[in-house]
């Protein structure tokens, strides 16, 4: 068995001429990673590195195993949305089971899991994780900048943020068996369907439930409206956009296909099926970090990089399938004038957006007698490959098995929804320290636009590099001979600068 | 007639003639650990969960036979103790990831840590190299839970016929053997309708592709603790 030891950094290290500054750690970004900024010789922010710590443990770990235990050991990647991963290891084994069209209480189950989750997920990372630096300034006191400085100013914000996370995970127990790494997905359909009562007491629920997630749009709306140029512009860079649509173009978190705009919102690839994902996308491995960095095969490592997540997402479909977040993403593509958006600070509008369409569409679910049917697997031909694709809260989500005749996994490929963003990452944090880096001088201003740039994209470091533990992250600065000559940190109490010298 | 009856933890505990500590327990709907133990199969007291005091002397309660008058000691502080450091030892010298394993809420191993409070596993983990031998159609056998209680064995040997299973080795190094040249389940007679494809109390002797079709959460030491379950046939279970 895989042994889960790793060392806190041990990314190579760069002997190149470019100073470099390093964060630590980075407060509320899911998991834990590592900042290394390159200057150079005029004292300019040249690059911006992201380093995650590697566990490349897992794909090992899973080969040798049964495929069906396969849903529910992936979870084990992740704490921070594990449902996702149950959920495309269950889809890449449908494939092997042969079972090409799930019975529809299997489908809608599984769907409405998943719906829960982007509802749980997307209430967490905006009330308790970003709210507080949109709501009280990126600038302001550290110690209130959290989830209790926000109960404290903006109680209903809070409470509201509690409960919609609550409902979400409401629906995960119920679908899935468990809150957390559940077992609810097995490869050809589901193991349980949801009772009457289980869905009447849901419903009871869901309509408060859209309410609040209309009033979570309007609040962000409100953010831009009172700061648009900072909403605009910070960290703003043109990238192309990948995700996958579902049938006839609509946002579809749980099923369809790949889809590639290019910046300026002109298609590059659309209706690939995820089986054919290694020919849309290859993947850099650089020496500096242990996260690959995945790129359209067509266009190459240098410009073909791409964002995923609810900015891609809400901007690649044509449209959104329940009325009220149809509406709010006409206005925020209106808000692009023509061109489609590239802010970070976006990702949050998107997400909300995002939220929104999940309470809509697990309203709808929940009135669908289907989920309470008696159907719930399926099995067709045996295969020996399948690829699972879903959108997780924070992008697009590949999964990859190879089975043998003897039902033991060969092999195991995994893209996350980080590592695709991955480099996105590195060019927001590039632009927010070419902007408020002064000199060589480490500021705490500067360590907290650095994190507000990353928070954008919800990364979860951990499961980016399949990870099982905790990796604190840190921001260094190094002259040109490789010597440290800065360094600061921050805790999710407080961001005071640490010790300075290297 | 017969009036016989010993005293466990205090209370009369009538028998008949034969019975051993542990099915005069069961009987009675009093729980005594236990893991090798199975009534179908003749006792062969080898994992020790078992252990009681009687008369003051520790004996396993599945192969000692009940005794009039006999002063039996079971629900104990010190030997639910012993128990557990039992447990935890299992525990370390296999791979026993119970957040993973379809057995989970099915297993005997799992559910006496949970009756015994165990919390944590308090020696250093083994992390022994075992492959799964996944070579028979029907049944995979994965030997990183094997606990050695021989059930397999006995039941291959004296219910099948076949002489499938072996222990092998010794000490720490003991370990289940499959007779054949190859060692592989393959290449014996073994098949799922055999007796010893349906006995293992944990993990180890698993019929293929059905993994978790049966939700965590209604099996059948999830709906009660085994503790409460004394007598009770597997299967019996209602499920949810
Ligand atoms: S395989 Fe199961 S039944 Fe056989 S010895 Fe191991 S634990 Fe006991
Ligand atoms: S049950 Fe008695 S020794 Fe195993």
């Amino acid at each position: 068995m895989a042994s889960t030891g790793f060392a806190l950094e041990s990314a190579a290290s760069d002997r190149g001429k470019l100073r470099r500054i390093a964060l630590d750690p980075l407060s509320r970004v899911e998991g834990h990673g590592k900042v290394t900024l390159l200057l150079d010789d005029d004292d300019q922010v040249q690059q911006a590195r992201l380093h995650i710590v590697e566990f490349r443990g897992f794909e090992k770990f899973i080969q040798g195993r049964p495929y069906w235990e396969v849903p529910v050991m992936v979870q084990r990647l992740c704490g921070i949305c594990p449902v996702s991963h149950h959920l495309a290891a269950a889809k890449a084994l449908d494939q092997v089971v042969g079972a090409d069209h799930l019975p529809p209480t299997a489908e809608k189950v599984r769907r409405l899991m998943h719906t829960g989750q982007i509802l749980q997920s997307h209430a967490l990372h905006f009330f308790h994780l970003s709210s507080p630096d949109l709501l009280f300034g990126f600038d302001s006191d550290a110690g209130r900048r959290n989830i209790v400085g926000i109960a404290a100013a903006y109680p209903e914000i809070a409470r509201q943020g509690v409960l919609l996370r609550r409902f979400g995970q409401e629906v995960i127990r119920l679908t899935a068996g468990k809150r957390v790494h559940g077992t609810g997905a097995v490869p050809g359909g589901v193991n349980r369907a949801l009772s009457r009562e289980e869905r009447a007491g849901l419903l009871a629920e869901i309509y408060q439930i859209i309410a609040w997630s209309r009033q979570a749009v309007q609040l962000v709306k409100r953010l831009h409206d009172a700061d648009p140029e900072l909403y605009d512009q910070f960290g703003s860079f043109r990238s192309n956009m990948l995700s996958i649509v579902g049938a006839s173009g609509v946002l579809d978190f749980y099923d369809g296909r790949l889809r590639a705009r290019d910046a300026d919102g002109r298609m590059l690839a659309d209706g690939v099926d995820v089986r054919n994902y290694a020919e849309l996308i290859s993947e850099e491995v650089k020496p500096w970090s242990y996260m690959k960095f995945p790129f359209l095969a067509a266009i190459g490592p240098q410009a073909g990089w791409y964002k995923v997540g609810p900015l891609a997402r809400v901007q690649n479909c044509d449209a959104i399938a329940t009325p009220l977040a149809e509406a709010e993403r006409h206005e925020f593509i209106d808000h692009g004038r023509g061109q489609p958006i590239h802010a970070p600070l976006a990702y949050h509008w998107a997400r909300m957006i995002e939220m929104l369409h999940a309470a809509e569409t697990i309203k709808d679910l929940l009135h669908d007698d289907d989920l309470s049917g008696r159907e719930l697997v399926t099995s067709g031909t045996r295969r020996h490959e399948g690829v699972g694709v879903i959108e997780a809260p924070r992008g697009t989500l590949i999964h990859h098995y190879r089975v043998g005749d003897d039902d033991l996994v060969t092999m195991c490929n995994l893209i996350v929804s980080t590592t695709h963003n991955n480099q996105p990452m590195n060019e927001a944090v590039r632009r927010v320290a070419r902007r408020y880096l002064n000199g060589r001088e480490l500021s705490e201003g500067l360590l907290n636009h650095i994190e507000v740039a990353i928070r954008c994209f919800d990364p979860c470091l951990s499961c980016a590099t399949h990870a099982l533990g905790k990796m604190p992250l840190q921001l260094e600065l190094q002259d040109a001979s490789g010597r440290v000559i800065g360094r600061l940190g921050a805790t999710p109490a407080s961001a005071s600068p640490a010790d300075s010298t290297g | 007639m017969n009036a016989a009856s010993l005293l466990l933890d205090g209370l009369p505990l009538p028998f008949s003639p034969g019975q051993t500590i542990m099915e005069a327990a069961t009987v009675a709907g009093i729980f005594i650990p236990h893991l090798c133990h199975h009534p179908e199969f003749k006792p062969q007291g080898s994992c020790k969960l078992c252990t009681v005091k009687a008369n003051g002397r520790y004996v396993s309660a599945c192969t000692m036979p009940a005794k009039d008058g006999m002063e039996v000691e079971n629900n104990s502080p010190d030997l639910n103790d012993k128990r557990r450091t039992l447990l935890q030892m299992l525990f370390v010298e296999g791979n026993h990831f119970c957040p993973s394993c379809e057995k989970s809420g099915n297993c005997l191993l799992q559910a006496l840590a949970y009756e015994l409070e165990m919390l944590t596993p308090h020696f250093t983990q083994f992390y022994p190299d075992r492959p799964v031998d996944a070579s028979h159609p029907d049944v995979l056998l994965d030997f990183n839970r094997c606990v050695l209680c021989e059930l397999c064995v006995r039941a291959s040997r004296d219910v099948d016929r076949k002489n499938v299973f072996a222990l092998s080795g010794r000490g720490i190094g003991k370990h289940l053997i499959v007779n054949a040249e190859s060692g592989r389940l393959a290449d014996t007679g073994f098949s799922l309708s055999d007796k010893a494809a349906h006995v293992c109390p944990v993990g180890v002797i698993l019929e293929k592709r059905q993994g978790f079709k049966e939700p965590i959460g209604c099996r059948r030491y999830d709906l009660q603790p085994i503790g409460m379950q004394v007598g009770q046939r597997p299967g019996s279970e209602e499920g949810c």
